[in-house]
């Protein structure tokens, strides 16, 4: 109970104090998980938008494989990156593994189809209500897309955040991919392993607190941003 | 703003559709000419909004054809649903969504969009979440983004079932204009009194069958069929 306090004591003085490997750590988590999500989106969103209006042969197969691939394990997204980006696999020759890049693609990779399920779901119901008056309109299913994707962004709001705090809190595929090196690729939740293993319990209580929070202040204020334009615009 | 070149008549030959083994329309012939407006009239479960949805080209007939100025082309014209649905997006962007996919810049379709919006009274509320709208102003708004694109026939399906009377006249008064800036407006309604203010023609319906086309005044005068007849004394219900 006192380690535990006394750990406790210590990472609040790790953050308050701004310490400087803290901050490395809290930095390069949050630039590898944001671009990690945006990646995923850029093919997740559409994707899922695509197969929420269209019809086509294998599209019941995608969606199953799609959901099925939501609960693939960090550490099988990290080894399959990993055997792609080592020096021997196909993509050796540009030299990612164990860089910031190979964390992005893994994570990436990780909650792309997340975001195409949870978007195609969140996106069909609109769907359902805007077919008949888009194709009054002429819009055909292509064009249907970015309409979709910009009147259901309320929604799809949700559907990043989900996605971002599975990137934010997956340990398996970036500590494979990245290697965990310290200044370089090594994250909160590497660290959290690394320094728990090892017996720092205030360095990983500390990025323990901080990973926590940022997940809370993130989502809060996406739920804040969200009810203001929602108010906005109905 | 209309296009230069008509595309009317719309003719339909030997129209049928069924839906889940279910025949809703059984041959049904109709020309449509420039002109006032054309008001499907007819008791509920006729088959008014299936011809509607026919002529627009939004469902696929089960048997015979659609035809603008005899050639089968694409779907034409605009339609505004008996619940339109409003974008979730301003009034303004909603009233040029249309414009949007026909491609015009954004300065152009703005411009037409706010005209559009002040033809039906909805300038002031440009800026305004479309969804937040009374259902009164949501009927004008989906005229308003009907008629933006300039259609050579407006399509209403029972424009004005869910409004109070006030919100009805209003739509009213915006039907009356766009007939009177030249396009060819085809409504369904069940409102008799609605039909005797705005029709130029009548077409009557009666279990997916056209028992009549007529001009109004003729069709209320002296509806030439039984069914019409009792239709008109509100005897005919379904």
């Amino acid at each position: 109970m006192s380690d535990l306090s006394l750990a406790f004591d210590a990472a609040l003085t790790l953050v308050a104090t701004g310490d400087e490997t803290l901050s490395r750590i809290i930095l390069l988590s949050l630039q590898v998980s944001i671009s990690a999500v945006l990646v995923a989106a850029l093919v997740g969103l559409p994707l899922g938008a695509l197969l929420a209006v269209a019809r086509f042969p294998g599209r019941h197969g995608i969606i199953i494989t799609l959901n099925a691939l939501m609960g693939l394990p960090p550490v099988v997204a990290g080894l399959v990156i990993y055997l792609l980006l080592s020096r021997s696999g196909p993509l050796g020759s540009l030299g990612l593994l164990f860089t910031p890049g190979a964390m992005v693609i893994a994570q990436a990779l990780l909650i792309a189809p997340i975001l195409a399920a949870l978007s195609r779901q969140v996106l069909e119901g609109l769907w359902e209500e805007y077919a008949e008056q888009l194709r009054s309109f002429g819009a055909g299913t292509w064009r249907a897309v970015p309409t979709l994707l910009w009147d259901g962004r309320f929604a799809l709001l949700t559907v990043l955040l989900a996605g971002f705090g599975r990137a934010s809190a997956e340990v398996g595929a970036v500590m494979i991919v990245g290697g965990n090196i310290e200044g370089f690729t090594r994250v909160m939740t590497t660290a959290i392993a690394l320094e728990t293993s090892k017996g720092d319990l205030p360095l990983a209580l500390a990025l323990g607190l901080v990973l926590m929070a940022i997940v809370l202040a993130v989502n809060a204020a996406a739920q804040v941003a969200r009810d203001a334009a929602v108010r906005r615009a109905g | 703003m209309r296009a230069p070149v008509s595309h009317l008549p719309l003719v339909a030959t030997q129209l049928r559709y069924a839906a889940g083994g279910v025949a809703i329309l059984h041959g049904l012939d109709l020309a449509i000419e420039a002109g006032p407006p054309l008001v499907i009239l007819g008791p509920n479960g006729a088959g008014k909004s299936v011809l509607l949805r026919l002529l627009h080209g939004l469902i696929v007939p089960t048997g015979g054809n659609v035809t603008w100025s005899g050639e089968p082309g694409r779907p034409r014209g605009a339609m505004v649903f008996q619940r339109p649905v409003m974008l979730r997006r301003s009034v303004l962007a909603n009233a040029a969504y249309p414009l949007k996919l026909a491609g015009q810049p954004r300065a152009a379709r703005h411009a037409a969009a706010m005209a559009a919006l002040d033809r039906v009274g909805l300038a002031g509320l440009a800026t305004r979440a479309a969804r937040r709208l009374s259902g009164g102003e949501q009927q004008r708004l989906a005229l308003a983004r009907a008629e933006a694109t300039g259609p050579e026939v407006v399509f209403l399906d029972e424009p004005c079932a869910s409004l109070d009377p006030a919100a009805a006249r209003a739509v009213e008064a915006i039907i009356a204009g766009i007939a009177g800036r030249g396009a060819k407006v085809v409504m369904t309604t069940h409102d008799l009194a609605q039909a005797r203010r705005l029709a130029g023609e009548i077409a009557f319906l009666h279990r997916g069958r056209l028992l009549e086309q007529a001009p109004a005044a003729t069709f209320f005068s002296a509806p030439s069929t039984p069914e019409a007849a009792a239709f008109l004394r509100g005897e005919l219900l379904a």
